[in-house]
């Protein structure tokens, strides 16, 4: 178990590089904010609908590589999905986090997995999870 | 049969050592710290290879490399002494204090006094009445915000803080504000985290920490108003080791009547300390960063502030009478210490206390500046390290906060850890001092007694990885 294979992979950094799905939304239809307290991480989450379908997905602030990357993966996962997808992508990425779920995502979005390397190093994981759990109050305020 | 039952018990005592992590024999060999004979003079006679003996745990490796534990602002580590002091009270006289009429008792109880009397000595107040034993500076300081503080202070009423303190000296006052209608107000601070008014000129590489330029008093009294009723600051930043000028704060607020709190957590520690030349009127700090167990700390408090302060927790060992009705209270600190304290962590603390006099605060205090000084120097060298603080060397304590070029702490911290290397990154518990110097964080490196030059150089080293991994 090394910090190379399963934290800092390259495409785990990749994503943390990534400007693509950084900065607000305009007129975002779902927006939501996320802060990790003991830390730093605090992002702002921005998704615009065309009826249930996700069609646009970005974030800002600031936070560690594995949140950033995370986050990134996040907005490129969403795009679009329907709601009802994006909460089962979440229900996924959660439960390969925190209860050793083996994932099982789509092929477009396989990427997710890389995230599983996170759970070797606990006090990590919260990094890894930030957007997802803001992604979850903002669907749980919409009743998804 | 005795002889084989206590063969037996040997052997379990030995057993339960081992479960936890320590050598028995190495604990028994050091018991006594107090053989030192004179504190250490100069740097010369300081015995590092003795002191790191006298630490077990850094005979345990982290991620498989040597523990290089430089997150000592948070919590320090201890001394076989101070483990077997705590292990000591339960395994040869345990018993409740101040109560049972038999010989345990009353071993416990004098050795519970001991440690408070030991501790007045360490700061040097004549009077141990005015130490009382808490769970920890943060305890000590609600201590004072709900004892004293909401008591004696009215809506309008302004308490002074700084833009440094940890949250343990902002939070509680922010709930006393919101509270009681009580003002807080901000001594505000420099780009480099010193305080603006009282160290104007602490940009300046050449400003000693004895400079006073006249005017001073006059810049200090801006912070003052006649609503100000008391100061409450931190007598080292846990985030930069900037000391402030303490005797400037307390002499400019005593001449206006006003009492002065020092939270102690990382100075009291890391120097020596004298309350009564000092003159503050409260000194909290915490005993786990000293070498203590975890669950101590001291409120110091001036006997005339004790008196007026009610007690913060109500039950039995602080009363003088009870009745169905009403009861009256013992005078401090016995009023402030109600329940069955911490027995065995306050004998702890006292034997801590002993270990670091036997070596002496001053030597302890040199080292440190020692260290950071070297570290300091080291990490100006490597390009893309940003270090934070104040500038002026006479104004820092044994801690370093730095940024590496745009990687997050956290991620340093990190890739830090798989060296063996234990840091704090993050925010500190200082938000407010975060987002004067616009970081999300910051890594912090802080030394101990037991730290060593190789220790800043394999920090140094360390960060090679970060480079290799994130290509800065």
């Amino acid at each position: 178990m090394s910090l190379e294979d399963d934290l800092y992979k390259e495409i785990i950094l990749e994503n943390y590089r990534s400007t693509r799905n950084k900065g607000p939304l305009d007129h975002p239809d779902m927006h939501a904010e996320g802060a990790n307290p003991s830390c730093g991480d605090d992002l702002e989450l921005f998704l615009s609908l065309d009826g249930n379908t996700i069609t646009a997905a970005r974030y800002d602030g600031v936070g560690c590589s594995i949140c950033c990357a995370s986050t990134n993966m996040l907005c490129e996962a969403l795009k679009g999905r329907t709601l009802t997808q994006a909460r089962e992508i979440l229900t996924s990425f959660k439960e390969m986090l925190l209860n050793q779920g083996e994932p099982d995502f789509d092929d477009d979005i396989s990427d997710l997995e890389v995230m599983q390397g996170v759970r070797n190093y606990p006090v990590r994981i919260k990094c890894a999870l930030l957007a997802w759990n803001t992604l979850e109050e903002m669907l749980e305020s919409k009743g998804v | 049969v005795n002889a084989t039952q206590k063969t037996a018990q040997k052997k379990a005592h030995k057993i339960t050592l081992r479960a936890a992590g320590a050598n028995p024999d190495r604990l028994s060999a050091v018991r006594d710290c107090g053989d030192r004979g004179e504190p250490v003079r100069n740097h010369d006679e300081y015995d590092i290879d003795r002191i790191r003996r006298e630490f077990p745990i850094l005979e345990h490796p982290m991620r498989g490399k040597p523990l290089v534990y430089l997150d000592n602002s948070a919590t320090s580590l201890k001394p076989a002494c101070v483990i077997q002091a705590e292990m000591g009270y339960y395994t040869e006289y345990s018993a409740n204090i101040h109560r049972g009429v038999y010989e345990f008792s009353e071993i416990a109880t004098a050795r519970y006094d001991e440690a408070r009397e030991r501790l007045a000595r360490f700061i040097n107040t004549p009077d141990a009445n005015q130490v009382v034993f808490t769970r920890g500076a943060t305890e000590s300081i609600n201590m004072v915000v709900w004892g004293w503080a909401a008591k004696h202070l009215k809506a309008g009423d302004e308490v002074l803080i700084t833009e440094v303190e940890h949250h343990a000296n902002l939070v509680p006052w922010q709930a006393l504000a919101e509270r009681t209608g009580v003002v807080l107000r901000f001594i505000p601070v420099t780009e480099h985290g010193t305080f603006a008014l009282l160290d104007p000129e602490s940009d300046s590489e050449s400003v000693s920490a004895s400079s006073s330029a006249p005017d001073l008093d006059a810049d200090l009294g801006a912070l003052f108003t006649d609503r100000t009723r008391l100061v409450a600051v931190t007598a080292m930043s846990n985030v930069t080791g900037y000391l402030p000028d303490l005797s400037r704060i307390i002499t400019a607020a005593h001449s206006r009547d006003i009492p002065v709190l020092l939270d102690g957590a990382q100075y009291v520690s890391h120097h020596p300390v004298d309350v009564t030349a000092l003159n503050c009127d409260f000194l909290v700090f915490s005993g786990h960063k000293m070498c203590g167990p975890t669950g101590t700390g001291v409120l110091y408090g001036k006997m005339k502030y004790l008196e007026e302060m009610d007690p913060f927790l109500y039950g039995g060992d602080m009363i003088s009478r009870v009745r169905k009705e009403s009861s009256t209270f013992k005078p401090a600190p016995d009023k402030f210490e109600a329940g069955t304290p911490n027995i065995a962590g306050v004998i702890g603390l006292g034997k801590a206390v002993e270990y670091l006099e036997s070596i002496g605060m001053d030597a302890i205090a040199d080292h440190e500046q020692h260290l950071i000084e070297y570290l300091r120097s080291e990490m100006e060298k490597v390009p893309g390290v940003v270090l934070y603080g104040p500038r002026n060397p006479h104004q820092r304590g044994g801690i370093l906060s730095f940024n590496y070029a745009d990687v997050h702490s956290h991620d340093v911290g990190s890739l830090l850890d798989q060296e063996g290397v234990a840091v704090r990154t993050g925010f500190h518990c200082a938000q407010p001092l975060m987002r004067k110097f616009g970081v999300p964080g910051t890594v912090r490196a802080s030394v101990y007694l037991y730290n060593t030059l190789e220790e800043m150089d394999a920090l140094v080293r360390s960060l090679d990885t970060v480079r290799k991994v994130f290509g800065v």
